[in-house]
């Protein structure tokens, strides 16, 4: 899987290719427009991540030229403006997503595995995971071949946790993905706790081989022991 | 005291001291010409009788005034010589007045056919006194009658001249910074005005500007100080996954992702704030408070749960408002947040929706809080680390912005509100 970070802001490419390549995908990346135009005409992208603003030129005018190129559905927009403008426009130029920054790495990874899962397998896909299917679109979990219930946010927190398996998913991004913005100041996020103490039960008692673990002060991580 | 009252009050007094002074000047001379119009008419007929008297020898025998007004008697050629002609006011009995009244005396002497005689004229005077009572009513009308016309020209050029001057204070008034408002001065043809109202709008266009650059400041400080933060909170967790970590280097990193987003958070306070007040939310649709309120519980629900706090809806009316749909939500989720963190366990929240205003109660601390103060940037009354202390100030601002009644009452609950209007 092939990866392409457009993004003007060194420190934050360096992050976000980091982090990208700890998930073992090959990321390159772009500093400006030039570079940027000149590696999306060249080579093909799995997923591209692209800023708006961008030195030399607009992101939204890289967007067209990959759109005129037939390659704009696996473009995941980062923009530092909350403007529904360009949000709507990059949307109309095919783009997938559209992410606003700042973003916890753990959710930009999310979403680049769904933009990947879509495009691999047709919009139709399970994430196996050692004895766990989940088909996120039924939003139905397998263990064992076996069903098991979850309810609306523990199956959230499950498949965040999974698509960022074996990293470590901060309490923050966690809350934010599961239960929007609006819980920010919320005593630190220890409500979760209980959550998660609900669903490693469930899974612990339908013998799930893989495990949620606290990692201390931070937030949490999945893993197969 | 208007300006109006302010110069009447001057002119007033000034008038009365210009007419007092001139009245004294103008009674003096005019009892001067009034004397010496007598004296010349003295004078004359005082020759009228001296030639009678070289016609008529008779006339000298006439020594008491009567029905005639002079008097003729012989005196020594030596009381002639120091007599000369003296004028002089004096009393005489006036039959028709009944009383004494003055009169002007001329009193001479002549020679006739070697024998000296002293010759008195008189002549009726003014009465002084009723002089004086005229003089003193006339000026008066005068005086009055100068300050009705001065107030009737006054105010009438008051109202005409200074308008743009009043035109200007009506905007000013009206002024306030962060309204998007500017002074627009009347056009004039008065040089005072039109360097008062281009001082005044170079003032104002100059503190717009150094505010509006100010908000521009914070906004673009916060924005961008976002990435910087944001990055930092990630090479953390990057850290953080490294498995060297001992236990308390760990603690250590969490509390400084914990810090940082803090920074996060007020950031991102700070930001929605000057966005607010900068204006940046136009576009407005009818939004209904029920709805957001049943969305928010049900977002909030485990975290009151996790509290311990029971949070129940009273819906008493459709509450429908016209504006921008994130501003409301974050108004209800600001309020609703604080009344479930600043609470106790089994402790309640109750909303409840009127027709024209949405209330929030809370059970928490038996104490109020300062009103004056909650809604103001970066007030805690918490020692929670968690709280920005920009909550309620959005809140507010937000009321600002549409013209909403933000309120706080302690009644042994805690009790937010918000009238619509």
């Amino acid at each position: 899987m092939k990866l392409l970070i457009i993004e003007d802001e060194k420190g934050l490419r360096e992050v976000i290719q980091e982090s990208l390549e700890k998930e073992h995908f090959l990321v390159e990346s772009a500093g400006d427009f030039r570079t940027a135009l000149d590696k999306i005409v060249s080579f093909n992208y799995d997923c591209i991540l692209l800023d708006i603003m961008l030195p030399g030129g607009n992101g939204l005018d890289i967007l067209q030229e990959l759109k005129n190129l037939g390659k704009s559905d696996n473009v995941i927009i980062i923009s530092a403006k909350d403007s529904l403008d360009d949000k709507l426009k990059g949307l109309n130029l095919g783009a997938d997503d559209y992410l606003t920054k700042p973003f916890h790495i753990a959710e930009l990874t999310a979403r680049v595995k769904s933009v990947l899962r879509r495009k691999s397998f047709d919009g139709k896909s399970t994430i196996e995971i050692a004895n766990l299917k989940l088909d996120p679109d039924e939003r139905t979990l397998l263990i064992n071949d076996q069903p098991l219930l979850l309810n609306r946010k523990e199956f959230d927190i499950l498949m965040y946790m999974v698509v960022n398996k074996n990293r470590l998913v901060n309490k923050t991004s966690l809350a934010e993905h599961v239960w929007g913005d609006h819980m920010d100041e919320a005593d630190d996020y220890e409500f979760i706790y209980s959550q998660i103490k609900n669903l490693r039960k469930k899974m612990r008692d339908s013998g799930a081989d893989v495990e949620i673990q606290a990692v201390y002060g931070i937030g949490y991580k999945l893993v197969q022991p | 005291m208007n300006l109006l009252n302010y110069t009447l009050k001057y002119l007033a007094i000034a008038l009365f001291g210009i007419i007092s002074i001139w009245a004294v000047i103008f009674y003096m001379n005019m009892l001067d010409e009034v004397y010496d119009s007598l004296d010349d008419g003295l004078d004359n007929y005082k020759l009228l009788i001296l030639e009678k008297v070289e016609e008529d020898p008779a006339t000298l025998s006439r020594t008491d005034f009567s029905e005639a007004n002079y008097e003729i008697r012989e005196i020594s050629a030596q009381r002639a010589n120091q007599t000369g002609q003296v004028y002089q006011d004096t009393l005489m009995y006036m039959l028709n007045e009944e009383d004494l009244e003055p009169v002007r005396m001329l009193t001479t002497a002549f020679i006739h056919q070697g024998k000296h005689y002293e010759l008195k004229v008189i002549s009726s005077m003014v009465e002084e006194d009723d002089l004086i009572e005229d003089l003193f009513y006339s000026l008066f009308w005068l005086y009055v009658a100068l300050l009705v016309s001065i107030l009737l020209v006054n105010n009438f050029l008051l109202k005409k001249v200074w308008q743009p001057f009043y035109e200007l204070l009506a905007q000013l008034k009206h002024f306030r910074l962060g309204k998007g408002q500017s002074i627009e001065p009347a056009d004039t043809e008065v040089k005072e005005f039109k360097e008062l109202n281009a001082a005044v709008k170079g003032l104002v266009l100059h503190t717009l500007d150094t505010y509006n650059s100010q908000k521009q400041f914070i906004e673009n400080a916060s924005h961008e100080l976002q990435t910087p933060v944001a990055i930092s909170i990630n090479k953390l967790e990057l850290l953080a996954e490294k498995n060297d970590l001992s236990e308390s280097s760990l603690e250590s990193v969490g509390q400084v992702i914990r810090t940082l987003e803090r920074l996060t958070r007020l950031n991102k306070s700070l930001l929605l704030l000057s966005r607010i007040e900068n204006r940046q939310f136009e576009d407005t649709e009818q939004v209904s408070f029920n709805a957001i309120a049943k969305q928010l519980i049900s977002e909030f629900s485990d975290f009151a749960e996790y509290k311990d706090v029971a949070v129940s809806l009273h819906e008493n009316a459709d509450l429908g408002i016209e504006m921008q749909k994130d501003l409301a939500v974050i108004m209800i989720s600001n309020v609703l947040k604080n009344a479930i963190v600043h609470n106790y366990k089994h402790g309640t929240v109750d909303i409840f929706i009127e027709s024209d205003s949405l209330k929030i109660s809370n059970s928490g601390a038996q104490q109020a809080l300062d009103p004056d103060r909650i809604f103001s940037r970066f007030y805690k009354n918490s020692t929670d680390n968690g709280n920005t202390g920009l909550g309620l100030a959005i809140v507010k601002a937000i009321g600002d912005l549409y013209g909403f009644q933000v309120g706080y009452v302690f009644d042994g609950l805690h009790v937010m509100s918000i009238h619509f209007k």
